[in-house]
């Protein structure tokens, strides 16, 4: 249950995910967020986007897809129908808007085991991409706790 | 849209804003397509029970993306939210037909007029449960 040697493992950055203004309307529209940063592109330029921003939550879209290549590596040994999502933290160093190409970083924090439960905490370090590494500007930092039951839960 | 509020003349305990927010089945298929994620809990009801949960379940993700309105609309900015945490504390079943209710408070719960921010703390409950614990966003005014 959950390969304690992942531990400490950095994974190499993902392809750039390219955030699409439609895609910000559909996530905005699915949590509700009315304010018009996220939908009209003559709003967001008011308040000084160069073109709609995503809600607070949008980098999990991101960090998901990068997680998912820790969770579903067979080697990790983390079983995705016993996973709860324990908690998520979101740290904005900027705002993301349409039109970025952000590439992630991810890293296994921790893996841990108590009493038959296994936790694992995943940070995904999302960058604006560059010509190369250097030249990457800190977007967001995402980090993620699991939960894993064991099979007596 | 509203003058964005002003950290000096802002006190601890302040209460920024509540809302009811009403989630349906639809709004977790949405939900689950608008984010990716596809985990048969928020839209199977067999699969939810057979693992041990009461029903299908909204997404946490989708809870805590949803109650950060309140505090967005409140700042007048969306990119004022620059910090933004929750723990999962409690599921939030929702039926086959109707609805389930959130309901969110946000209050100031601290002030940091030098860096010009406010942390702002979310009660966020399911019928009269907590369902996220430690619900914090810090705004930057």
């Amino acid at each position: 249950m959950a390969n304690a040697d992942f531990a400490g493992r950095e994974y190499p950055a993902t392809a750039p995910y390219s955030v699409g203004r439609e895609k910000i309307r559909e996530f905005a529209t699915a949590v509700g967020a009315t304010h018009p940063a996220h939908h009209d592109l003559v709003a967001a330029r008011g308040v000084g986007y160069p073109d709609l921003v995503a809600p607070p939550t949008f980098a999990v879209v991101i960090a998901q897809r990068a997680e998912s290549r820790y969770i579903s590596d067979p080697e990790a040994d983390v079983d995705f129908s016993r996973v709860v999502h324990a908690d998520e933290k979101f740290v904005h160093h900027r705002p993301i808007v349409a039109g970025d190409e952000l590439v992630t970083v991810l890293h296994v924090d921790s893996v841990t085991e108590r009493a038959g439960i296994a936790m694992v905490t995943t940070r995904c370090e999302i960058f604006a991409d560059g010509p190369d590494d250097d030249a990457r500007e800190r977007v967001a930092t995402v980090m993620s706790s699991l939960v894993i039951r064991g099979e007596d839960f | 849209m509203s003058t964005p509020p002003v950290v000096i003349e802002l006190v601890v305990g302040d209460v920024v804003g509540t809302r009811e927010i009403a989630l349906d089945r639809a709004a977790l298929v949405r939900y689950a397509g608008a984010s990716g994620d596809f985990n048969p809990i928020h839209w199977d009801e067999s699969f939810a029970t057979e693992v041990g949960l009461p029903g299908v379940i909204a997404h946490g993700m989708l809870t805590m993306g949803s109650v950060i309105g309140v505090v967005v609309d409140w700042a007048g900015d969306p990119g004022a939210v620059v910090e933004y945490q929750a723990r999962f504390t409690r599921p939030v079943p929702v039926p086959v037909r109707g609805n389930a209710v959130v309901e969110v408070a946000a209050t100031i719960g601290a002030i940091d007029a030098e860096a010009g921010t406010v942390r702002v703390d979310l009660t966020v409950t399911h019928e009269g449960a907590k369902v996220l614990g430690r619900a914090q966003a810090v705004v930057r005014l």
